[in-house]
């Protein structure tokens, strides 16, 4: 009892008195964050760490970051949070607390965002984050958030936009059109929902499926030939990456035809590898592309950026990975107009921001959203990802509708 | 919920459709069952790492058919320098189940061998551990992301007309076909080889077997064995018509769990049949009440099962065994 109570002692002691990195020592200025190296979104936290990590190399080779005169270079403390929000809530009171870190980087995923977002808040500390699209983060009211991405109900949005066109085009009415949905019961797919729902009814489109899926999916036969019965004009997928790896497979088993197909997370379920030809002419929502015109001073264009990773992780950079670059490209903007490490100079700088990266422009509303970022829409033609929408960074038409399977 | 059965009723051949797809798949529960049902019988353990066995097999099923090297990719770990492509995933069906018998026979020596005749909430909970062991060694080697297996088989067309499409996956025929001769097979091996006269002797009375001479921890250990190599095929066959992840094994075992209830144990045809009810009510539920109930469905279904047992062995004063 006596020695269990003089180790508990010792290691407080330890724990208090033990070298904490602060948030500025010499010339270097420490970030913190929690991201997913283990568990169910270990893929996506490498994409997110890689990207990080590519930023702060790339902007500490360039000299760092000046700050009042004199040049920081950036760190990052990671931990992992075993893709668990109450332990992605526990870490960043930890990166706060004992590592005295005073600037977050934001972890992989919405529902973890949603964790540590009020611990942020609680301390002040400003996080800009890159991987939490849901929109219940932006109702809070959260003053230290920020996020460099496009919300979720934008994700599919232009799909929508899209069949309106292809229906006057086909000399129909766009409220003559039919919607199939199929949408995975969380936050993140349902605010897709939302976002369908509202631009379905813009153009007074009909949903005639409106179909949830579970989050431990396992076969989506069933739905899919309800979809098969009504045969809708668009059909939405949203599952993250199981739902696209399923989907695609069991549409091309079941021969299922529609004119129009679009979903998420195409890239991160790898589909143009694993299925090929079946992939083929699926409509992908995206956040950001190689081939956009976007540019900066630290990595130059998208297309540089892309060529930059690929050369240092030995694939081509998903979005997360860019999204995460581009969160480390705003703290840098953020201390350099700020003049200080001050974090509410920090935050002030950060609600400012005003800027162009090659992940595309950042502007953040009051609510700490990024409003200056369109999505854009990938179709799989000829076996790669060709921006299809919108139309200004279009790179190629869409082929729709799609052929019947017999024809492909 | 009563439009969506008038939709089924005015297409026939959806439903057909429907309710094929939903045998063939059950016909894959159905051999996770066996498995279930077989260790349950014999060594009187309710094995809940069931799950985890088919998704390691799934996950052997997808690495024989998925190019090495690009799978791994450039910062491949230096003792894998393979460099053929994938061949394809039905080789796996021979492939995982000899890998899985190993596993199992490890877990066996290591733990199972301590559970026979304990109480069944030792079992529960020790092969509850060995899940969730299992769940982050897959998630750990084989990482986390949701795979399948390529196979290249694509679907026959049987109907093509105004009424309708009836199109069958070549796969999922594979499966049924498949689980049709394992259970054969296995009712052959239990009823007419030493070694499956063995089993049940052990299965009847442990204690009696051992003064005939047999060696029950042996016969235990094939036993448990087996099962793991059963849900080492069924894995494969997973991942060849669904999606794979390390964490996706419990609903497979709550499905064995709900068909060797009502199937009863040592009952290799109700298994089968009860498999493929199974899945063909899953698909009409799937589209009757919706997708998002797929998990609610089984497990609803499950106490519904459970209830009416209990009642009709109350009125007939018979013990749950």
């Amino acid at each position: 009892m006596r020695r269990g109570l003089l180790f508990a002692l010792a290691t407080s002691v330890a724990l208090t008195a033990g070298p904490a990195a602060a948030k500025v020592e010499g010339d270097t200025v420490t970030l913190g964050a929690a991201i997913s190296l283990t568990g169910k979104y270990s893929t996506n936290g490498k994409h997110t760490r890689n990207g990080y990590d590519l930023a702060v190399k790339k902007i500490n080779a360039a000299g760092g970051v000046k700050v009042a005169g004199k040049s920081y270079k950036l760190k990052i403390v990671y931990y992992d949070d075993e893709s668990r929000g109450a332990r992605g809530a526990q870490l960043a009171e930890r990166l706060i607390n004992q590592d005295k870190v005073k600037f977050l980087l934001g972890p992989y995923s919405s529902g973890l965002t949603k964790a540590i977002a009020p611990i942020t808040e609680k301390y002040k500390i400003p996080m800009v984050e890159a991987n939490g699209a849901s929109r219940s983060l932006f109702t809070k009211g959260y003053k230290y958030l920020f996020a460099v991405l496009s919300t979720s109900e934008q994700y599919l949005a232009s799909s929508v936009a899209l069949l309106a066109e292809r229906a006057k085009a086909m000399g129909k009415k766009p409220s003559d059109m039919k919607i199939a949905m199929a949408f995975e019961n969380d936050p993140f797919s349902q605010d897709i929902r939302a976002g369908i729902i509202d631009d379905a009814k813009k153009y007074g489109m009909k949903i005639v499926v409106d179909g949830k899926l579970p989050r431990d999916l396992s076969d989506m036969k069933g739905i899919l030939q309800k979809v098969k019965l009504v045969k809708p004009d668009l059909l939405v997928i949203s599952g993250h990456a199981k739902g696209a790896a399923l989907a695609i497979r069991q549409i091309a088993a079941l021969r299922l035809n529609v004119p129009m197909l679009a979903m998420t997370h195409c890239d991160s379920a790898k589909v143009i590898k694993k299925y090929g030809k079946k992939a083929e002419y699926t409509l992908c929502a995206s956040q950001w592309a190689p081939t956009l015109t976007y540019k900066d001073d630290v990595f130059g264009s998208a297309g540089d950026f892309a060529k930059t990773f690929n050369k240092a992780y030995g694939y081509q950079p998903p979005y997360q990975a860019a999204e995460s670059a581009a969160a480390v490209l705003v703290f840098a903007d953020a201390f350099r107009r700020a003049g200080s490490f001050d974090t509410d100079k920090v935050r002030a700088a950060l609600a400012a921001t005003q800027m162009q990266t090659f992940y595309g422009n950042i502007k953040f509303d009051k609510t700490g959203k990024n409003i200056a970022k369109p999505m854009v829409l990938y179709q799989i033609q000829d076996g790669k990802y060709v921006v299809v929408a919108p139309t200004k960074w279009a790179a190629a038409k869409p082929r729709l509708p799609i052929p019947k399977w017999g024809k492909r | 919920m009563l439009e969506n059965i008038q939709l089924l009723l005015d297409n026939p051949v959806a439903l057909l459709n429907l309710l094929l797809d939903g045998i063939m798949i059950g016909a894959i529960f159905a051999l996770i069952a066996y498995g279930m049902a077989l260790v349950w019988g014999v060594m009187n353990i309710i094995n809940l790492s069931q799950g985890e066995f088919v998704i390691f097999g799934g996950f052997i099923g997808y690495y024989t058919s998925t190019d090495w090297t690009l799978a791994i990719g450039p910062s491949a770990s230096p003792w894998v320098s393979l460099e053929w492509g994938g061949i394809s995933p039905l080789w796996a069906l021979v492939i995982a189940p000899l890998i899985l018998y190993g596993i199992g026979r490890a877990f066996y020596a290591l733990v199972i061998f301590r559970l026979v005749d304990r109480d069944l909430f030792t079992s529960i909970l020790a092969t509850f551990g060995i899940s969730i062991f299992l769940q982050q060694l897959m998630n750990g080697v084989f990482t986390a992301e949701d795979v399948i297996a390529q196979h290249g088989m694509g679907s026959w067309v049987l109907v093509d007309g105004t009424t309708g499409e009836l199109v069958i996956e070549q796969v999922r025929v594979i499966a049924l076909v498949f689980a049709v001769i394992v259970g054969a097979v296995l009712t052959f091996y239990l009823r007419q080889t030493r070694g499956g006269q063995a089993i049940r002797a052990v299965a009847q009375d442990a204690r009696a077997a051992r003064i005939m001479g047999i060696n029950a921890d042996q016969v235990y250990a094939r036993t448990y064995a087996l099962n793991a190599a059963i849900c080492g095929a069924a894995g494969v066959l997973i991942s060849m018509t669904l999606v794979i992840h390390a964490f996706s094994g419990l609903i497979y075992t709550v499905r064995a769990f709900m068909i060797v209830v009502i199937a009863g144990l040592g009952n290799v045809a109700g298994v089968i049949a009860a498999g493929l009810g199974l899945g063909a009510a899953e698909k009409v539920a799937d589209i009757v009440i919706g997708t998002s109930y797929q998990t609610a469905f089984i497990t609803g279904l499950l106490l519904v099962v459970l209830l009416w047992r209990s009642l009709r062995l109350g009125r007939q004063r018979k013990v749950l065994r």
